[in-house]
C-alpha cells in the first residue's frame, strides 16, 4: 500500500486531534484553578494529599486531604469529564483542617488539592493515581 | 427526589471541654453524575447532593461543595471541636431541591 497525499493529510488531522483532547482536558481544570485562586501563586508545600497510587476501582477512590491553617481546599481532578470534585471549607469549630471522602476517577490521571491559607496565599499538592476500572460508567 | 435516602452519622455521645472528635458521615445516594448512559444510549440526568454542611449549636464546622465525581453513597470523615453540650447538625442538599437532616447530641462532662 502505497501512502497518498490524501493519507497523509488525515493523519496528520489525526495526530493534532490526538495533541489537542488532553490539552482540553487540563484547560478546564486551569479553569477551575484559576477561578479558586484568582491566578495567585502557589506554593508547592504545605497541603498534603493522601490517595492510593494504584486504585482498582474508579468509583470509590479514598482521599484525604489536610493543610495547616487552611479555610478551605479545593480537591480537582484533571483528567474526569468534569474537573471539580469537592471544595471543603472549615468553620469556627473545625477540629482540623482535614477531611476524608471518596471520589470516582475516570482514569490514570492527577489529582490534584490546593488550599486557600487564612493569610490569603495558596498552597498545591498532586498526585497520580493508576486507575484500573474508571468510574464514569463508560 | 432519590430514593432510599438515609443518613447515617458517627459521632461520640460524649466529650471533654474544648476536645477534638472525629465525625464520619455516610447518606445513601446514587450520585448520578450525569455522565452515564442508559440501555437506549440516553444520558442518564445528573442527580446528586451538591452540599453537606456540618454546625454545632448553629456554628459551622464544615462546609464542603460537592461535584459529581463525589462517589455513590458520599461519605466524609472530618474533625470537630466541642466547646459546650450541644448538638451537631447535619444537612445534606440534593440537586432536586430536597434536604436531609439528622442530629447527634453530645454531652460534655
Amino acid at each position: 500500500m502505497s501512502i497518498t497525499r490524501r493519507d497523509t493529510l488525515a493523519l496528520g488531522l489525526g495526530a493534532a486531534a490526538l495533541t489537542v483532547l488532553p490539552f482540553r482536558v487540563s484547560a478546564a481544570a486551569d479553569d477551575a484553578i484559576a477561578a479558586f485562586t484568582g491566578g495567585a501563586d502557589m506554593a508547592d508545600s504545605g497541603v498534603e494529599l493522601t490517595a492510593p497510587e494504584i486504585a482498582e476501582n474508579g468509583n470509590t477512590v479514598p482521599i484525604s486531604v489536610s493543610a495547616e491553617g487552611a479555610t478551605s481546599i479545593l480537591v480537582l481532578a484533571a483528567g474526569n469529564p468534569t474537573p471539580g470534585v469537592a471544595e471543603f471549607k472549615f468553620g469556627e469549630l473545625a477540629g482540623s483542617t482535614s477531611a476524608s471522602t471518596r471520589m470516582r476517577l475516570a482514569g490514570t490521571q492527577d489529582v490534584i488539592a490546593i488550599a486557600k491559607l487564612a493569610d490569603g496565599s495558596f498552597a498545591k499538592a498532586s498526585k497520580t493515581v493508576k486507575v484500573t476500572i474508571g468510574g464514569c460508567g463508560g | 427526589m432519590a430514593e432510599g435516602v438515609k443518613p447515617r452519622v458517627k459521632a461520640p455521645k460524649s466529650a471533654s471541654a474544648g476536645e477534638v472528635v472525629t465525625i464520619k458521615t455516610l447518606i445513601s445516594h446514587p450520585m448520578e453524575s450525569g455522565q452515564r448512559k442508559d440501555s437506549d444510549g440516553n444520558k442518564i440526568p445528573r442527580s446528586i447532593i451538591n452540599r453537606f454542611t456540618a454546625e454545632f449549636n448553629g456554628t459551622s464546622v464544615i462546609d464542603v461543595t460537592m461535584e459529581p465525581a463525589i462517589s455513590t453513597n458520599p461519605y466524609f470523615e472530618f474533625d470537630a471541636k466541642v466547646p459546650e453540650s450541644g448538638e451537631f447538625k447535619f444537612t445534606w442538599y440534593d440537586d432536586d431541591g430536597s434536604v436531609y437532616e439528622d442530629s447527634k447530641p453530645v454531652t460534655v462532662g
